[in-house]
């Protein structure tokens, strides 16, 4: 009787030591979990999940307070992404915060560019360049298609064209292969 | 200005499909096929054309019901050989039902239901097989004796199918002058009742290397699994492994006690080795697929066929050890990835 | 003869030879209009020197290297540049690309052509010359062939240089032709290469079934201590990582290059075309392009580059009937082309016209039965079925595990694959969705860089502004709060000078236009004038 409650106290007292040990010394500094959400993220910036910006978005989710499925540009992909990462089931894009769109690009009109700044302030990556009353134009490599430009244009100057496809970003495609009846 | 097909590369190629590979097995498995009918009678024959017809049409059931192209899948014939492979495994006045039910096992649950060809983990035919072996010992153990056709033994071909259609033994013949116990069976047997591989030999149930009638069918089994590794339908090394393993751990075991162990030749020449060792480990869906993997993958059936012919609960173990086996390739393809050109060795 | 050191795998395939190397080399047309591809090369577009209207004379640089890995692009002919802007150009995609496009005055004037004395110029200035003679590997690929010929940058000394005259696709003969008939230039323009790298040996490697090149270069390379070695026929030997086992018995690392094992390798063409630019200032204006499959004449043409597929086609006879795929390239790694009004680039080798007659037909796809031939076959020792599996279920991460990038797409897998399951366009697009994930996500990570230096600086100018304030009256804090306004008023000011409409017709878009206004607000608030 005696034996078993020292050799249960001793062991609890090895393993109590061991998780402390343990803990102490892989502490890992910071929340991962985020950096892992944010790195999953598109970084569009876009806002349409409802907060201002991808981090925020990702220190949502890993908080428990906004749900897999509200970011428009990650799609459907981003979605199984952070599903498989959290370990839950993925769903379907939530409707409310956009529809799945193809990529695209913000080009000012530089005809009709007044050079207000509006949208320099808006720009989320600061991929517009110009100063006030001088044409603004946008650095197509860096534009993320965010789509927060265009509303303060007092103008209406900046259009969001599709990307086109090049020789250089042409992929090959997915094979098309039937092996259900035609019916 | 010309409009062109755009069809991606290459745009030569080798006249080959999985219907020509399916076909080849089945022209392969006549030899034996025939060799078979003639020792044992026309009930081999019966249960491979009840078993092809049964195949096909749970077959063409089965792509209606998954929504597959009918004419594509239908002409891989891999139906068919599942149904001879197993037709040539079940006793030769095997009742319908029995027939009936291995094939749909095989055809319906151990392939279809796991997605058709290509996605079955599981032999079919070994499905089939053992489906039947645990739910039917009785029937699936009654073999014949290897009269020979045309012996007044015989049973005449309307005999056949009416004992094979009506489960009644013609009533000229008793139960126990046409069935007896297979050479594995005797051997297995009679070593338990404490006699020597010697004395058992003796039995008339054995010939020259094996079995009597049984080591012709072999003969002609191995001479077909040689013609499918020469037109590499099927790759050398499950075979050469199957038997290999199978020889060796034989061999060990002979030469530690000849008296209670069969020898070598005896246990590759017997039962369903060889013509597992071409016709069934090969089964390229549910092997392992990598070089080195299917050298392991042979060698492990060949083991397991031995434990479980000498240790294990049946007389022949091919169908076990192709299965478990089966279970064994992922892991085994996993660890025995090729080293791909320009990888560091070793 | 000397040891071979043989491949896994490959591939006993259809030759089709006889049909196109029977004839000499025939000099092409001289079409009215060239169409100039830029981009005929592996790296960075060429940067166009011509405007339209400009006059240019034949072997004039049009196009000039832009960075390390680009090359040079020359007129084929003399005559007035009519545009530059995108054309359809021979790629798989069918889309167009920038092109410069001449009308020939039919005269061929040349530039002032000036042969080289290179052995008095430094490496680095000869290599400048071959980078500006638009020197590219002419086998296929089309890599800048002035980078390869740059041992500097790395320490290792060369020890084997090999060309390539295997030609292991069936029906191209362009390098058989080549060999026969210009063998002397071929190792004029090698000993340029020798000159530059030093290797302690020269391989020449040339497939067996072309013995009239094999007799005419080990002519050529009597006495010159280069080595003629027969190499067995068997797709792929032509393949760059395959020939130099082959001859060396060394293996390429996984994603190196020859240079790493201290091999390097050029096509016969390439050394054709260093000849030329060395001994007779001529720069790449033409190439040796098999034209063959159901046309009435096939052959080797010596054609001018940016000449009409469709011209060349013609000269050898037009197409005979039901031509179905027109493929630049061989059959086993050739792609089929959208149509025949591209123009020729330096990377053609040869173009097949092929009916059903040549090719197989399509046939339905089955199942993987995981049968291993592809195993059997693969020259890069792969597991086809398995990369194919994933690659099917798009999971890049295993295809990578299955080493997908040692594939060089071959297509001895699909060529024996009982199934008929077009693998090669598995893997094809597996690669491509690896490297089009991998720039988003380089994308992705500037954005975030960019975003967090945007949310810093605006946190330090709050700051500033805050510490500035702090100085200043509470009185003023609050004047400053108007200047925002003041702010606003300003860009209004500004709308309405730049726009002649009332002011209030801005917002055209109803009912979005309030929320807008807010936004506007806001933003402008935050941000201090």
């Amino acid at each position: 009787m005696i034996a078993a409650i020292v050799v249960l106290s001793a062991l609890a007292g090895v393993s109590g030591l061991l998780l402390g040990f343990a803990a102490v010394r892989f502490k890992v500094e910071g929340d991962p979990i985020v950096d892992k959400i944010d790195a999953i993220l598109p970084q569009t910036q876009c806002g349409q999940c409802g907060y201002p910006g991808c981090r925020p978005y990702a220190e949502a989710i890993a908080a428990g307070e906004a749900d897999i499925n509200q970011c428009p540009p990650g799609g459907e992909n981003g979605i199984v992404a952070l599903a498989d990462l959290l370990g839950r089931d993925p769903k379907p894009l939530s409707t409310e915060h956009g529809v799945v769109k193809p990529k695209m690009l913000a080009v000012v009109d530089e005809q009709n560019c007044i050079g207000c700044t509006l949208c320099i302030q808006a720009c989320p990556v600061d991929a517009i360049l110009g100063a006030a009353k001088h044409m603004h134009t946008v650095i197509a490599s860096e534009c993320t298609g965010c789509e927060l430009c265009v509303a303060p244009c007092p103008v209406d100057c900046i259009d969001m064209v599709p990307i086109t496809q090049t020789i250089t970003t042409w992929k090959w495609t997915y094979p098309v292969v039937t092996t259900k009846a035609a019916a | 200005m010309m409009r062109f097909k755009i069809v991606t590369s290459p745009h030569v190629l080798q006249n080959t499909s999985v219907g020509q590979v399916m076909r080849r097995v089945l022209y392969a498995m006549i030899p034996g096929v025939a060799a078979l009918i003639g020792f044992f009678g026309w009930g081999v024959l019966v249960n491979l054309v009840l078993a092809t017809a049964v195949a096909l049409l749970a077959e063409t059931v089965m792509l209606a019901v998954r929504g597959r192209r009918l004419a594509l899948h239908l002409s891989d014939f891999s139906a068919v050989v599942t149904a001879w492979l197993l037709a040539v495994a079940l006793p030769p006045l095997a009742p319908w039902w029995l027939t009936t039910l291995g094939v749909m096992a095989a055809i319906v649950v151990a392939k279809h239901l796991y997605g058709g060809l290509g996605y079955n983990p599981f032999n079919p035919a070994m499905v089939g097989y053992v489906v039947l072996l645990t739910s039917f010992p009785r029937e699936m153990s009654a073999w014949l004796i290897p009269h020979g056709l045309y012996q007044p033994q015989a049973l005449t071909f309307l005999e056949t199918l009416r004992t094979i259609f009506s489960g009644e033994w013609p009533a000229r013949f008793a139960l126990d002058a046409l069935t007896g116990a297979t050479p594995l069976d005797a051997l297995r047997t009679q070593i338990g009742l404490g006699l020597t591989v010697a004395e058992i030999r003796n039995s008339p149930v054995f010939g020259f290397v094996a079995g009597q009638g049984w080591e012709w069918a072999a003969l002609g089994f191995l001479a077909g699994g040689l013609w499918l590794v020469y037109t590499r339908t099927a790759d050398w090394r499950i075979p050469t492994g199957m038997l290999g393993g199978l020889a060796v751990i034989a061999t060990v075991f002979y030469l530690i006690d000849p008296q209670h162990y069969a020898p070598p030749w005896f246990h590759v020449w017997s039962g369903a080795a060889l013509f597992g060792a071409f016709f069934i480990a090969t089964d390229p869906v549910t092997a392992s697929t990598t070089p080195y993997g299917r050298l392991i993958y042979g060698v492990g059936v060949g083991i397991l066929v031995y434990i479980i012919r000498g240790f294990g609960g049946y007389p022949d173990g091919v169908a076990f050890a192709v299965l478990l086996m089966n279970i064994a390739a992922p892991s085994i393809d996993l660890c025995t990835q090729p080293r791909v050109f320009g990888a560091r060795r070793g | 003869m000397s040891r071979l050191f043989p491949f896994h795998g490959g591939l006993k395939t259809v030759r089709h030879k006889t049909e196109s190397n029977r004839q000499p080399i025939q000099p092409g047309p001289l079409p009215r209009r060239l169409t100039v591809p830029l981009r005929q090369h592996i790296g960075a577009i060429a940067k166009a020197l011509v405007q339209v209207g400009d006059s240019v004379l034949k072997g004039q640089m049009i196009g000039q290297a832009d960075g390390y890995i680009s090359a040079a692009v020359h007129a084929p002919t003399s005559g007035v540049v009519v545009a530059v802007d995108t054309r359809p150009v021979p790629h798989p995609s069918g889309l167009p690309d920038l092109c410069v496009v001449i009308d020939s005055d039919g005269e061929n004037r040349w530039i002032e052509r000036q042969p080289v004395v290179y052995r008095a110029l430094h490496p680095s200035e000869l290599r400048n010359i071959l980078r500006n003679a638009g020197i590219v590997g002419l086998g296929g690929a089309a890599f800048p062939s002035a980078v390869k010929l740059n041992l500097s940058g790395q320490d290792q000394h060369l020890e084997t240089l090999i060309l390539n005259g295997a030609e292991c696709e069936p029906w191209i003969t362009c390098d058989d032709r080549l060999m026969r008939e210009r063998a002397a230039g071929i190792i004029a323009g090698l000993h340029v290469m020798v000159h530059l790298l030093e290797p302690r040996e020269v391989l020449i490697g040339i497939e067996d079934d072309k013995p009239e090149a094999i007799a005419a270069m080990s002519e050529m390379c009597a006495g010159t201590g280069y080595a003629v070695r027969s190499v067995p026929t068997r797709y792929p030997s032509g393949s760059v990582k395959q020939l130099v086992k082959l001859l060396t018995g060394k293996e390429t690392p996984v994603e190196g290059l020859p240079i790493d094992v201290g091999v390097q390798c050029f096509n016969v063409a390439t050394a054709y075309t260093i000849h030329r630019a060395i001994d007779h200032g001529e720069p790449v204006i033409s190439r040796v392009v098999t034209v063959t499959g159901h046309v009435s004449r096939p052959g080797n043409l010596d054609a001018l580059l940016g000449t009409p597929f469709a011209e060349l086609i013609e000269q050898c006879g037009g197409y005979r009937e039901k031509v179905e795929r027109l493929i630049m390239g061989g059959p086993m790694m050739g792609f089929a082309l959208h149509s025949d009004e591209v123009p020729l680039t330096k990377a053609a080798n040869c173009i097949l016209a092929a009916s059903a007659e040549e090719l197989t037909p399509t046939r339905p796809v089955a199942p993987c039965i995981r049968c291993g031939a592809c195993v059997e076959v693969c020259p890069a020792n792969l597991l086809p079925q398995q990369l194919y599996w994933h690659a099917r279920a798009k999971e890049f991460d295993k295809a990578q595990d299955y080493h997908l990038f040692s594939c060089i797409e071959c297509g001895c897998c699909s060529a024996v694959c009982p199934s008929h399951i077009p693998l090669v366009q598995y893997y094809r697009y597996a690669k491509n969705e690896i490297w089009a994930q991998e720039k988003e996500k380089q994308k992705a990570e500037l954005a975030r860089q960019r975003h967090q230096a945007r949310l810093e600086r605006l946190e330090r100018e709050k700051q500033e502004r805050e510490a500035k304030l702090r100085q200043k009256s509470p009185a003023r804090t609050a004047k400053a709060e108007d200047s925002g306004a003041g702010g606003k008023l300003d860009i209004q000011t500004a709308v309405a000078q730049a726009k002649p409409q009332p002011l209030s017709l801005i917002p055209s878009h109803e009912g979005t236009g309030e929320s807008e206004g807010e936004k506007t607000d806001q933003s402008l608030g935050k941000q201090d004038v």
